[in-house]
């Protein structure tokens, strides 16, 4: 945003404050990991517990990030956003398996590249899928809320059995890279490296999306577009070809969690983005439709709360993000930081 | 006399299962402000909405320049040079003041002498240069989304209902404002229900009834008219000055 315009009056006389952050949101992340330390009982494990649960909370904030900006910027429900997991995670495999020397060779900079490369791969292949899936399902169906959720199934399903097409049926395993495996240990304290390439990759997504949606001109415009769509195209910006790049971006995303998600899992199935996508939705829902910061809240919230149920409490394990959502909601009925909307 | 830059002919407009308007003649000139009077349910905003593409029109022809639009998208609209500020004023809650006027300047820069000369009608918005948009009082917000409207020179600029639900110490900064806007040359058509206000700065009425134009002429002929006035929005101008 190339404006350096500062107006003589700023500030004189302002008789209202400004906006102040709202913290209280952000509170509540450290808040519960630290309520949890009595519960858990033992420091090591919760700091296990809870390193574990901020690397899965990362990997669906990647994995949710996209989709709340669809939600948001187009009012679209895309069910299908699973499929572009699936998709991602399948298509890291085109580099991974045959670049088997690379992920298992003793040298870390040959596994990081082969990882790398995979998930170039996979951003670019979701990225397609996405705006295929734009072009042929979601572009039909604007506005049309039962109908979204409809196709986009409908979709997600021919996706997955495309995927069967192309590589068959079975499980495909996905070995983590030499390097990657194992834990830091610290004293008792045992920490797995994946995890923390995973919060690595998820900050820098979250930092990078934060960089372009406020010092950015495209990020004002989705930010308005978010808000208030049609009062964007009233100021003349062609909000359908702006709905389309971030559709293709947040597919990409998808791709990126599809990777880091199958790496983790270490086996692959059709099906995995289906599986993730309900916790991907109530992501969505507990940190604000089309809020980019309270889907990043929202995401290490509900890891992290799974993480602590299903070690305190494993009967409960299932029901815990449904909880989470309901106090959410109880509490602020449009989500951790709800998005101004008309 | 001025050319017409807006032209409605027979213009339909459908919502839904509603027919709303009902075949509108409406000519706006350059450089004229000219007000759009009728009762509520009338058609205004709809008119308004219809010539900014947010509504399509079903029937009819939509003449901006000369050039036909009936058929043009909302933002091809707006690049013909229409500005629209809706009743709603629609500025951008979460945005501060500089990114809502940033986001009205789509050659992505703000012009420094032209902002000056806003801010010198407008001045409250300077104060407030880098709050939330969303926390500004309801008359703030109006000339934040009359401002974000002109902030680079448009050719004809709809405003619905400025002073809908504002103070009179607003109303009266806000007039300041229109005048500033006609001195200018700028074309604007002004839809209103504060009928004292636009007959201090119309050129010229139309008055709207089901969805049809049922009287066009220059104010000053129908600020005289009382009977007129009375017949056509059930009151007298002098009524509300």
């Amino acid at each position: 945003m190339n404006d350096e315009f500062v107006p003589a009056q700023q500030g004189k006389g302002a008789a209202i404050p400004a906006a102040a952050l709202d913290y209280a949101p952000l509170v509540l992340v450290p808040a519960v990991a630290i309520a949890m330390l009595p519960l858990v009982g033992s420091f090591p494990t919760w700091v296990t517990l809870t390193v574990a649960g901020l690397a899965m909370g990362m990997m669906i904030f990647i994995m949710a990030s996209g989709l709340t900006l669809v939600f948001g910027l187009m009012d679209v429900l895309n069910f299908g956003h699973g499929a572009f997991v699936s998709v991602g995670a399948f298509a890291a495999t085109l580099v991974l398996l045959p670049l088997g020397d690379w992920t298992q060779a003793d040298s870390l900079a040959l596994n990081l590249s082969a990882v790398g490369l995979a998930i170039v791969v996979a951003m670019v292949a979701t990225a397609a899928v996405g705006w295929v899936f734009e072009r042929l399902i979601v572009r039909r169906v604007y506005g049309q809320h039962l109908r979204q959720i409809l196709v986009t199934m409908g979709g997600a399903i021919v996706t997955e059995q495309m995927i069967h097409v192309i590589w068959g049926a079975e499980q495909i395993p996905l070995p983590l890279p030499k390097a990657l495996r194992g834990a830091f240990v610290m004293g008792d304290v045992a920490i797995e490296k994946y995890r923390l390439l995973a919060v690595a990759v998820g900050l820098v997504v979250f930092a990078t999306m934060f960089l372009v949606l406020n010092r950015t001109r495209i990020g004002l415009l989705i930010r308005a577009g978010v808000e208030n769509g049609p009062m964007v195209e009233a100021l003349g910006y062609r909000i359908r070809r702006l709905f389309v790049g971030v559709f293709v971006a947040g597919s990409a995303l998808a791709g990126l969690g599809g990777v880091l998600w199958g790496l983790y899992r270490e086996t692959l199935t059709a099906s995995m983005g289906g599986e993730i996508v309900v916790m991907v939705f109530i992501v969505i829902i507990i940190g604000g439709l089309g809020s980019v910061g309270g889907c990043f809240l929202g995401a290490l919230l509900t890891a992290l709360v799974a993480n602590y149920a299903g070690f305190l409490a494993p009967k409960l394990a299932l029901a815990s993000n449904i909880l989470l959502m309901v106090a959410i909601l109880l509490w602020r009925p449009a989500g951790l930081y709800a998005v101004a909307r008309r | 006399m001025a050319e017409a830059l807006l032209t409605l002919a027979g213009v339909h407009t459908h919502i839904g299962q509603y027919h709303i308007l009902q075949g509108v003649d409406l000519e706006v000139r350059e450089g004229e402000l000219t007000a759009l009077l009728g009762r509520n349910g009338a058609g205004k905003t709809t008119t308004l909405r219809t010539i900014m593409g947010l509504w399509k029109a079903s029937q009819g022809r939509l003449r901006f320049e000369g050039r036909d639009i009936a058929a043009l998208a909302t933002p091809e609209i707006a690049r013909a040079g229409v500005a629209y500020v809706p009743e709603s004023m629609a500025v951008f809650s979460d945005l501060t003041v500089r990114e809502n006027l940033v986001l009205g300047a789509r050659q992505g820069r703000l012009d420094s002498a032209r902002l000056e000369w806003i801010l010198g009608f407008l001045p409250a918005l300077g104060k407030f240069w880098n709050h939330q948009a969303g926390n500004l009082s309801g008359g703030q917000k109006q000339m934040l989304a009359i401002a974000r409207a002109i902030v680079e020179p448009r050719r004809l600029l709809l405003v619905d209902e400025p002073t809908k639900g504002l103070a009179p110490a607003i109303v009266q900064s806000l007039l300041a404002a229109f005048r500033e806007l006609k001195a200018t040359g700028t074309t604007i058509l002004l839809v209103e229900q504060n009928v004292s206000f636009v007959k201090r700065l119309g050129d010229r009425v139309a008055v709207m009834d089901d969805g049809r134009i049922v009287h066009a002429g220059p104010m000053p002929d129908f600020a005289a008219d009382r009977a007129l006035q009375m017949r056509l929005l059930g009151l007298a101008m002098e009524a509300h000055t």
